[in-house]
């Protein structure tokens, strides 16, 4: 393997008052534990323009957040935002207006997308107030944090190219 | 007789959140019930039993878009209980951050939210794929507002250097020098912006509002100020709630502010504006005028235009604190604490935002209650919409709809401290 990795961004959304909207910045937690290699982790409960100007120099990013589309709770999606539209029964669950689905959609118009942009979207059971996540959503997260790490090291072991 | 029903569905299905009802039967509106916001309680619940240096940090989650008004509003409440008076240059870091907030909301919500209503776009997306050039002069002049919370806020999103007393590092002269060269940028952009707002299509609309708001003696207000209105009221901030009440409306769970025995007020840049255009920098106010507006300003949908003074105004006023800066000795006030009951009320992007604690000897909080601008607004966004489809009535369904949101719009309701957003559609029966 080389030992200087390109740089991935793994970012992850969410407000931890608001129950299982927090399971983005969870993934984040433990993803910071493993210290990736060539891998940073930034926690965001940010706007979506704060987020186009986070991924804007990065060539490489994976975005964790949670969504409601009326999937079991738990379950796990996969996008690959340039190659595959995202279901519009999925909504990214966001705080704000300008969000996850909104930045997406001005940094494509703007041609201001990251080359290499993966979604991890987990279905979230309850959004109301409170810290915490739900026991399935639990789940999920420690699924997700799997999936990115094999993530990440298949992109710097196959050289995965933009 | 032909009964048409407006209907709000949420997007998010959280309990006691948004949603707006409209029914109309003829030519007349029969009803409508808004319910966009939830109050804090779960904050002020898990705020007790905690050390009032918490508080600032804990609010400040309250909100991604404006955690710097909570901070703000609870430092100097509880520096009010302490007894503990902040001025000099910590005082004038204190009006910088919240420069920075209100570039960042402000440019969020006239670029990204509010300006595409009037151009006739679903969304910003959409306006950026004609106007890109416009779309990422917003974006830029937000950053810029970032570039100020994170300096002085210690990081973009949720500030963490606010503390009781001041902050816990301040910057020094030479680390402003690059940032002041951006918000000259910013300052013309904003400039720009005020023109550019100036010429959009707005319908006529204006309503006998009391707007409220503070008022400094020598300041466009921030951090302090007596609350004042149009319609006489003029009372310290401790008076707040002898004069203002939450009320349980039968429709919602959530609550209604008034003002006692007057009922429905107007808080936020339109309030702010009319009560305090002689505070505004001459840039600002020349500005103002150039794009139309008198020292009064009372239709609603030109909030964009006034926003857009308050960025220009930020910008200017960011400058000035930057040039005249001498880093102080100490980044805090040092105070021992103890006992007490403390209240503010600072100017959130939105519209005052009020805070109040009660504390021990050990300066543990025993009971807090914060009242958000959006919960304040919510009774005056009832009685516009009213108001505004009984005037388009005749409307097709889909404009009325759509103007119903822009009406909605017109007052930036702090969906992150409110609720998740709200989709509209119109039901006939």
């Amino acid at each position: 393997m080389p030992t200087n990795y390109p740089l991935i961004l793994l970012i992850g959304i969410g407000n931890e008052y608001r129950s299982d909207d927090g399971a983005g910045l969870a993934v984040c937690k433990e993803l910071k534990i493993k210290k990736l290699p060539g891998a940073q982790v930034i926690e965001c409960g940010c706007d979506g323009a704060v987020l186009m100007e986070i991924w804007k120099d990065a060539k490489r990013v994976i975005l964790i957040d949670a969504v409601s589309s009326g999937a079991r709770p738990g379950a796990i999606y996969r996008f690959d935002v340039h190659t595959e539209q995202i279901p519009l029964s999925i909504s990214f669950q966001s705080t704000h207006a300008f969000g996850v689905a909104e930045a997406i959609g001005l940094a494509r118009v703007l041609e201001q997308l990251p080359p290499y942009l993966i979604i991890y979207a987990i279905e979230g059971k309850n959004y109301g107030n409170g810290k915490g996540l739900s026991q399935e959503v639990e789940k999920g997260v420690q699924q997700i944090v799997e999936l990115v790490i094999s993530e990440v090291q298949d992109t710097h072991q196959y050289h995965i190219p933009i | 007789m032909k009964t048409k029903t407006i209907k709000v569905d949420t997007l998010a299905r959280v309990e006691g959140e948004g949603a707006l009802y409209v029914k109309i039967s003829g030519d007349k509106v029969m009803d409508v019930k808004l319910k966009i916001f939830e109050p804090p309680r779960f904050f002020e619940a898990l705020l007790r039993g905690r050390i009032y240096k918490e508080a600032p940090d804990i609010t400040a989650r309250i909100c991604g878009i404006c955690p710097v008004a909570y901070q703000m509003s609870a430092v100097h409440a509880i520096e009010q209980a302490m007894g503990v008076t902040v001025g000099g240059q910590l005082r004038e870091l204190r009006r910088l951050l919240y420069c920075g907030e209100w570039i960042e909301s402000h440019t969020l919500h006239v670029y990204m939210l509010h300006a595409p209503d009037f151009l006739g776009y679903p969304d910003v997306m959409h306006l950026a794929q004609d106007y890109p050039d416009i779309v990422k002069r917003g974006l830029q002049m937000k950053k810029t507002g970032n570039a100020i919370v994170t300096l002085l806020g210690g990081r973009e999103v949720h500030p963490i250097n606010v503390k009781v007393g001041g902050f816990y590092k301040v910057p020094t002269k030479q680390e402003f020098k690059q940032l002041a060269e951006k918000l000259k940028w910013g300052r013309d952009a904003a400039l720009e912006t005020v023109r550019w707002t100036a010429q959009l299509p707005f319908p006529n609309f204006e309503q006998d509002y009391e707007f409220v708001a503070l008022r400094h003696p020598a300041e466009y207000p921030f951090n302090e100020g007596r609350i004042i209105s149009n319609k006489g009221l003029d009372i310290p901030v401790q008076a707040y709630e002898e004069h203002f009440a939450e009320e349980h409306v039968a429709h919602s769970n959530a609550l209604h502010s008034v003002l006692k025995g007057r009922g429905a007020y107007f808080v936020g840049p339109l309030a702010r504006y009319n009560l305090n255009f002689d505070r505004l920098s001459p840039l600002a106010q020349e500005a103002a005028l150039g794009a139309g507006l008198g020292p009064v300003c009372l239709n609603p949908f030109q909030s964009i235009i006034v926003r857009s003074v308050e960025i220009l105004y930020a910008f200017d006023e960011a400058l000035r604190i930057i040039e005249g800066y001498e880093m102080p000795d100490q980044p805090a006030v040092e105070f021992n604490p103890h006992a007490g009951v403390g209240s503010a009320c600072t100017e959130a992007p939105r519209g005052i935002l009020y805070h109040r604690y009660r504390l021990n000897d050990e300066g543990l909080i025993l009971d807090a209650k914060i009242v958000p601008p959006t919960s304040q607004n919510q009774k005056i966004i009832e009685s516009d919409l009213r108001r505004y489809v009984e005037q388009a009535i005749d409307l097709p369904e889909e404009q009325l709809t759509w103007e119903c949101e822009q009406a909605i719009r017109n007052y930036d309701p702090c969906i992150s401290c409110a609720t998740h957003f709200l989709k509209l559609h119109i039901e006939r029966e």
